[in-house]
């Protein structure tokens, strides 16, 4: 599904090399976490991976399925069923939930060649969504995220997700923020997505989530790179002895 | 020359290409005076307080500079609104053209046949109205309007007025030089809505008075029209009276050269004055809003809404004022100037003013001058949304709060499709 290899990033406006050297294989159906200290690039991945502005890719590619998704807009990326659930979920005043979420959707599925979605069965569809991850009737009405408070911004990001149905998600620090019922809101709703063709790429600090969402493989990045990958068992260690002796043991 | 004999006889040139119209009856009197306020103020330039964002050249020249005529190749606005429509070719009133002027709960009438009748209701509005908004600040064009206006309508709403009256300017000559000017009165529980729209003429001055009565209540919306070259000064003068209210909103898109003014005062206690605008400009596009509200009794709620989305050269302009007079107690006064900068080259320039002498009011004013978010841009193409399509999304966001004074929700999405319309049509 998503092939990182030798993945070189500098920012744009400076010359501060971020990634330097991601190489990261996650195959369809499964689920991969990402640890990793504060500033180690992991955002910057996910930024890079999306499409955003600021960034320059000196060496190395990003595929998914195939296609060299470094070289599309980040509207294509998302049609071609990439979606990043933000770390920082941006506001929008001035444009409701509903309509952009309902734009979203339909631009997607244009650019795909599908029709649009009848007003009737984004309406059922989204209700049914929002209803699961505790999201009222209030929320969808209101301008994208203004005024929400950190949890239901994560969460609004799930529902995004659900309604998007991407095949390639990339989770940043969806759990920070949340409370404890929130958390497990948030992982049902991403374990009721998990499918065999769908993947899924979950950036995180804590092992707790890891307990709601079972990944695969669990990669430690430091330094702009991948230093280690394992089993589940990676994120305990992380969790009980701290990144000083994984790295360590790296150098 | 010094600057005030070159002022002076630019003024002198301007009167001489104009001529007074003949048997005006009662109006003749008021045209006379008003060529003197007018020959007293002078035409403006850029030492005039109020013109130091705007040059007034084409304004100024005796004949005006031609205008190409545009076809704007779409359905004309308030098409799918049951109205009566009033039609002028520039600057001429074509009742063949137009709907029948008889309706119910309104007398409409054309000027030079209300100016002719010796007792006439619009006779303590006309040229008055505009007399009162010369002061502090001079509007020698409204003042030229008064005095030259080759036609115009009257209109008086008596009661629940069934539809709105839409007067509706054609621009067909390339160097027409139309003045047209319009009283309007509100009686006391009388509802009017005025819609206008259209190029007008190469070059158009229009002056609108409104005098809404006690309990009167009066919508206008307006749309300034697509014809890339044409210039417009337009002035609205209104005096509201006791729990009346007063909205007016316009979208223009396009023309050289556009200056709006308005001069409201709230006389009479519990009033409202709402007045909002949304423009865009891409190029050589100029607009001006300059609008004054006087706060002159209690308990009364004033709002001023202006946002401008421009690029490529753009300029906008926003000189905005809320005067509280003294005794105004309780006055509730907002104004919010905004625009909207597409790229480096465009440029907003504003002065945003409160002048109050009273002390017990709430009034807040800001003006902003930003780019597109980029960080909104991003998330939004993120999610599947094309650039272009995200944009026009987060300028429809900027302009939502000058739309939503529009109080019809079927003209209110008429206007959103011309505006996403322009946008689609200017994309960079
Ligand atoms: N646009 C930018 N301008 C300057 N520095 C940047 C920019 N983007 C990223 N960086 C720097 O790159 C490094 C990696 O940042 P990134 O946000 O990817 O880290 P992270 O692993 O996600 O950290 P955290 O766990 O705190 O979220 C940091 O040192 C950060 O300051
Ligand atoms: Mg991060």
């Amino acid at each position: 599904m998503l092939n990182i290899k030798n993945l070189h990033v500098k920012l744009e406006e400076e010359d501060k090399a971020i990634l330097k050297g991601v190489d990261l294989d996650v195959p369809a159906g499964a689920v991969h976490a990402i640890m990793g200290p504060n500033g180690s690039g992991k955002s910057t991945l996910s930024y890079v991976l999306s499409g955003k502005n600021g960034y320059e890719v000196t060496d190395g590619e990003a595929t998914l399925d195939g296609a060299d998704i470094l070289a599309m807009e980040p509207e294509e990326r998302a049609a071609a069923g990439l979606f990043l659930a933000f770390q920082y979920p941006v506001e929008i005043p001035g444009v409701g939930n509903m309509t952009f979420l309902r734009t979203a959707l339909n631009a997607q599925r244009k650019a795909r060649g599908e029709e649009e979605i009848s007003a009737a069965d984004f309406l059922k569809s989204i209700r049914e969504k929002a209803k699961s991850l505790k999201i009222d009737a209030d929320m969808l009405k209101r301008p994208v995220n203004v005024g929400f408070s950190g949890g239901e911004k994560k969460r609004n990001e799930i529902l995004q997700m659900a309604m998007l149905e991407p095949r390639m998600c990339i989770l940043d620090e969806t759990d920070s923020g949340l409370d404890v019922d929130a958390m497990r809101l948030v992982s049902e709703g991403v374990n009721a997505l998990r499918d065999e063709g769908r993947s899924f790429l979950v950036i995180t600090h804590y092992q707790r989530l890891l307990d709601h969402i079972e990944p695969d493989v669990v990669h430690i990045m430091a330094d702009g790179r991948i230093v280690k990958s394992g089993g589940p068992e990676l994120a305990l260690e992380v969790e009980k002895n701290g990144y000083a002796d994984l790295l360590g043991e790296v150098a | 020359m010094g600057l005030a004999a070159k002022k002076q006889d630019a003024t002198e040139a301007r009167l001489a290409a104009l001529s007074l119209p003949s048997g005006a009856g009662w109006a003749d009197a008021a045209r006379v005076e008003a060529v003197s306020r007018f020959r007293a103020m002078g035409l403006p330039d850029r030492r005039d307080e109020y013109w130091r964002f705007t040059r007034p050249d084409d304004l100024n020249l005796p004949k005006a500079p031609e205008a190409a005529i545009f076809d704007p190749q779409e359905a004309p606005v308030y098409s799918d609104i049951d109205r009566l429509q009033i039609v002028f070719r520039d600057g001429v009133f074509d009742p063949e053209a137009s709907d029948d002027l008889s309706l119910e709960g309104i007398e409409i009438e054309r000027l030079a046949t209300a100016t002719t009748k010796d007792i006439h209701w619009s006779k303590d509005i006309y040229g008055v109205l505009e007399a009162r908004g010369q002061n502090p600040v001079a509007r020698p064009f409204a003042a030229l309007n008064t005095a030259f206006a080759t036609d115009g309508i009257v209109i008086r709403a008596t009661g629940q007025v069934s539809k709105p009256v839409h007067l509706r300017y054609l621009h067909e000559k390339i160097d027409s030089d139309a003045i047209l000017h319009f009283v309007i009165r509100v009686e006391p529980g009388a509802n009017l809505t005025v819609l206008e729209n259209g190029p007008a003429a190469a070059r158009f001055n229009k002056c609108m008075e409104v005098d809404v009565a006690d309990t009167g209540i009066f919508n206008h919306i307006r749309t300034q029209g697509r014809d890339h070259e044409r210039r417009a000064i337009t002035h609205l003068f209104a005096r509201l009276g006791e729990e009346s209210s007063f909205k007016s909103f316009t979208m223009t898109a396009n023309g050289v050269l556009t200056r709006n003014e308005a001069f409201i005062e709230l006389t009479g206690d519990n009033a409202s004055a709402h007045i909002a605008g949304a423009a865009m400009g891409d190029g050589d596009f100029h607009h001006d809003d300059t609008i004054f509200v006087t706060h002159d009794a209690v308990n009364c709620e004033s709002r001023q809404v202006f946002k401008k989305v421009l690029r490529n050269g753009a300029v906008g302009t926003f000189q905005g004022k809320i005067l509280v007079k003294e005794g105004a107690q309780k006055t509730d006064g907002y104004q919010i100037s905004q625009s909207l900068l597409l790229d480096e080259d465009a440029q907003f320039l504003a002065k945003p003013e409160l002048e109050i002498y009273a002390d017990d009011v709430a009034c807040s004013h800001g003006s902003t001058s930003g780019a597109i978010d980029e960080s909104a841009l991003f998330y939004l193409r993120s999610r599947g949304v094309p650039e272009n399509e995200a944009q026009a999304l987060l300028v429809l966001a900027f302009l939502a709060e000058a739309i939503e004074e529009i109080e019809d929700e079927a003209i209110a999405d008429d206007i959103l499709g011309r505006l996403e319309g322009w946008l689609s049509r200017h994309r960079g």
